[in-house]
């Protein structure tokens, strides 16, 4: 009898199931939903960055011919917003706008060209408000509230000191304390944002195609908006072109489509905003200042840390309470740290929302202090690698701010990159004008709380069995692009011993999936990925016993084999389909089911106010070394190369982990190097791909990429999130290896190439003054 | 004003009124349904919409339909035969040269253009070739890994 062997594709290097769709054009995302009869939407927007709204007059544009239907604030007097303690923004502004590019009306006509006529009839008067296009202006005194309940705009504010602080500082041989600035930085992925609506006034239904990550809270919020019962409403997330955070809450986009199908009275409505509308619709990284204060022993052991970190919200509060506790408690859980003093505000200003950008929270303090620490390693001098390594946590383990370590690969990423890079026989000696740096960095894979707490588990996957024999996983989880379609058929496959041919995957429509909290905080391998794998063995039982019945032994002495199923190696047993066959007798069509839940231990402590924010079931790692070159005749800095690994825990799919990883590295490159909005009196003047300058394929260095496999013990099959630890790394380690070739720290980003040639002309002049003053 | 155009489009000659002022892109996208063509950006910024103009990768979004007159356009959908790969979509596959996927069909259509052009290009001319489409998901890492690769299974005659 031939040998069958079960199959596993769990760690190999697997090409997404969804890949040729996606390569052949047929992959159909929102904009690609053209049906004749929709009708065209556009969204009038603020040219007032502050401005109380008096009128606003939609007579004229209501009388253009083609015009099918206008809203307006006055249209909807409901608030929407991802955190259910800040559920403040219109859809369309009502009584006040608060930045340029606040939806004001929308219309929806026969056709785009009649719809963007009808905009420019329409007229809003106002009387206008001081505006605050910095944290700092909207915290001075006497500044206008945006917000009524939130009293000198600040949004949020947090403090928490855990140990003693100033003890810390008084143990330490060396003491610095700077101030690091980070740009506002826009996810800008490559679709543009897009809904289509469609309202069904005989049965009072509603469907909305979306590009989201996260339907299931457009579900919860076209409710809100629409006041209509969520059984009246169809959310479905075609194909979705990135996201990178900008779509893990719902968008006015969405919401204001529904609202204008709802006006005409029936039929289909189709927004396809701009490149310029997709940055002001924003959800990116705030603009952050941040003061940081280390305390390091001669032995490189951290004795204290203090930051204040100030982040330039935007005009609504978003994710933005979250983002500002992330920036906090993330500190924690890379390194071994005892006293700790943090001190957040996030504020409201007139500019464009901010919201839950890549490594959310976590980038741009990890910047700060990978910078100040490799700064005052190399002040005691201490290699950048064994100053870290004198700091590092054991697990398991959990933090001062109670944050529950399972697993913990940083050292293992810390050597690879060490070695990898030829750190050793290189640093210090490479030719003029080229330097090295270094930096780690973490993340979590899934927030411990949701965002909203239902009771239910953190993700449920079905699986359905029938007739034919192909094993169908139904899932909310939505495929954004990070391949989460493909990680659910490799779980589902390997538990079941099958192809991964013989499964099928459908996600995102809320008619057919479960519900599911959405792609965000990196929560889809490990969560779904849990669910998936027990639903798997829920199905398996079910096949097992069915086997065991028609082969009359006790399941127990069932062997799966994947495509058989025998009882004892002399069996002839019998084949996947016989197995199915026998197990529909039973019940016809199997569905099953496999949830997940985190353990309370993650989540996170109660010593502040918002101490849960971080808590995650696995933390992953990265550490990075960047080797770069800098032209000193121009400022312009080129990375020549980029060794990141990656504890992942473990890696189920060494293709995707690999793309997932340098996909990240590069956008932190992005951020560190190039990327940077820009506003004129709030309106922002970078929103288009030429100003705001995402690397090129010219721009972009290898990135070798080492996997380490850390085997988390709560893990699906050992794995932690690959998607987002390794953007900040870069961040410090390319000021790190700047200041190693140009002995220029860098604290303000991005260091674009102008910023780099003022600082060598500073340099300059300060070296011809001080000759001066010799001679 | 419209006119009456000859062309040949993904293989076929078709003789079509269009209006002078309409874009090529919006013409495959909402005239013909041809949507493997994304839009990307308000113009000339990030090479979603490329398309091949006599075997030249040419932005859709800057070109009028009109000035096709007598060309041969190939889109993304002119790629695959009889639902089978091509090597370069193949390429893209294979390798992970995708991950979202929208900036692929003009990736992979600015690849086979380098690819008629020349059929063993060394990396710096990938990149020159790619240098005016942005992808957002990969780092670029893997799109190279996936001409290199798409070269080879042409070379090899493994896919067309």
């Amino acid at each position: 009898m031939s040998e069958i062997a079960p199959a596993h594709p769990i760690g190999g290097y697997i090409p997404m199931v969804d890949g040729p769709e996606k390569v052949s054009g047929r992959a159909k995302y929102t904009a690609d939903l053209i049906e004749p009869g929709t009708l065209a939407g556009r969204i009038y927007r603020s040219p007032y960055a502050h401005a109380e709204i008096l009128e606003v007059d939609i007579s004229a544009a209501a009388k253009l011919p083609g015009v099918v239907a206008i809203v307006t604030g006055a249209d909807c007097d409901r608030t929407f917003g991802v955190l259910p303690v800040a559920r403040t923004e219109h859809p369309l502004a009502r009584e006040r706008v608060r930045y340029r590019g606040e939806p004001v009306a929308a219309v929806a006509a026969v056709d785009d060209a009649t719809a963007i006529r009808a905009l420019r009839l329409i007229r809003m008067k106002v009387r206008e408000l001081p505006a605050y296009f910095t944290a700092e202006a909207a915290m001075a005194p006497g500044a206008v509230n945006l917000h009524d309940h939130r009293p000198g705009n600040i949004e949020r504010d947090v403090f928490f000191e855990l140990g003693d602080v100033g003890e810390g500082f008084a143990e330490a041989d060396l003491v610095r304390e700077k101030t690091y600035h980070c740009a506002e930085v826009c996810q800008n992925q490559m679709e543009m944002h897009a809904a289509v609506a469609e309202w069904d006034p005989g049965r009072e239904r509603m469907t909305v195609h979306a590009s989201t990550q996260v339907p299931y809270y457009v579900h919860l919020m076209l409710s809100r908006i629409l006041d209509m019962d969520m059984s009246r409403i169809r959310v479905v997330k075609p194909h979705v072109g990135g996201g990178f955070g900008c779509r893990t809450e719902t968008l006015n986009v969405e919401l204001i489509a529904a609202l204008l199908a709802r006006k005409a009275g029936g039929g289909r409505v189709r927004i396809v905003t701009t490149r310029e509308e997709t940055f002001i619709t924003h959800r990116g990284r705030p603009e952050t200042g941040m003061r940081l204060k280390l305390g390091l022993r001669k032995d490189g052991r951290i004795t204290a840390v203090e930051c204040e970190c100030y982040q330039r919200g935007g005009a609504h509060s978003g994710y933005g309470i979250v983002t500002i506790l992330y920036a906090g408690s993330m500190l924690y859980a890379i390194y071994d740290l005892k006293r700790v003093k943090y001190i957040g505000k996030r504020v409201l200003t007139n500019t464009p929302p901010c919201g839950a950008f890549r490594g959310h929270g976590t980038v741009n303090i990890r910047f700060a202090f990978e910078a100040l620490l490799d700064e005052m390693a190399s002040e005691l001098d201490l290699d950048p690698f064994a100053v870290r390594r004198a700091n590092l946590l054991t697990a398991p383990t959990f933090t001062d701010n109670d944050l529950m370590v399972n697993s913990y690969g940083l050292p293992e990423c810390m050597d690879w990159v060490e070695r990898a890079s030829g750190w050793k026989e290189r640093k210090g000696k490479l030719p003029k004008g080229k330097g090295l740096g270094m930096a780690c960095s973490h993340y979590i894979s899934g927030a411990s709380k949701p965002v909203n707490w239902t009771g239910e588990p953190h993700a449920t996957v079905k699986l359905k069995l029938d007739f034919d024999g192909s094993v169908v996983v139904l899932t909310g989880a939505a495929e954004i692009g990070q391949g989460s379609s493909t990680i659910l058929v490799q779980s589902v496959g390997e538990v079941l011993g099958l192809d991964m041919s013989r499964i099928r995957i459908v996600t995102g429509d809320s008619d057919v999936v479960p519900k599911d909290n959405g792609s965000y905080s990196s929560r889809v391998t490990f969560m779904v990925g849990n669910a998936a794998i027990e639903a798997a063995q829920n199905l398996k039982k079910v096949l097992v016993a069915a086997a065991a019945r028609k082969l009359e032994a006790r399941p127990e002495d069932i062997e799966c084999l994947g495509e058989l199923y025998r009882a004892g190696a002399q069996d002839k047993g019998m084949t996947f389909n016989e197995v199915v066959t026998e197990a529909l007798k039973e019940s016809g069509t199997i569905t099953v089911t496999g949830n997940f839940s985190t353990i309370p231990a993650s989540h996170g402590g109660k010593k502040y106010r918002g101490a849960a924010i971080g808590g995650t079931m696995g933390y992953s790692y990265a550490a990075q070394v960047v080797e770069i070159s800098v032209d000193e005749e121009t400022g312009v800095v080129t990375v020549d190369k980029v060794w990141v690994a990656h504890d992942c825990g473990k890696a189920l799919n060494r293709l995707t982990v690999e793309g997932q990883v340098q996909g990240s590295v590069w956008m932190g490159m992005g951020q560190a190097m190039s990327e940077e909005a820009g506003y004129h009196d709030g309106l922002m003047v970078t929103a288009n791909m030429l100003d705001y300058r995402v690397p090129t394929i010219q721009d972009s260095p290898p990135i070798e990429v080492g996997i380490v496999e850390s085997n988390d013990p709560y893990g699906p099959f050992g794995a932690k999130e690959a998607g987002e630890g390794s953007l900040a790394a870069f961040l410090p380690a390319l000021t790190n290896a700047i200041a190693d070739a140009l002995d220029l720290r860098f604290t303000a980003l991005p260091v674009t190439p102008d910023r780099v040639f003022a600082a060598l002309e500073k340099r300059q002049r300060a070296a011809r003054s001080a000759d001066t003053r010799a001679a | 004003m419209a006119r009456l155009l000859t062309f040949v489009l993904n293989g076929r000659k078709r003789v079509e009124a269009v209006a002078d002022n309409l874009l090529l892109l919006d013409w495959l996208r909402e005239g013909l349904g041809l949507t493997g063509t994304k839009t990307g950006c308000d113009g000339g910024e990030c090479g979603a919409c490329t398309v091949l103009v006599d075997d030249r990768p040419r932005l859709s979004c800057l070109t009028l339909a009109a000035n096709c007159e007598g060309k041969r356009v190939d889109t993304i959908e002119s790629l695959a035969q009889n639902g089978r790969l091509s090597s370069v979509q193949r390429g893209f596959h294979e390798k992970l040269g995708a991950q979202c996927g929208y900036c692929t069909p003009g990736l992979i259509m600015a690849s086979e253009g380098l690819l008629r052009r020349n059929a063993d290009p060394d990396e710096e001319e990938i990149r020159e070739a790619l240098g005016s489409n942005i992808c957002r998901c990969t780092g670029y890492v893997k799109i190279i890994e996936a001409v290199q690769h798409a070269a080879r299974l042409r070379a090899s005659g493994e896919a067309p």
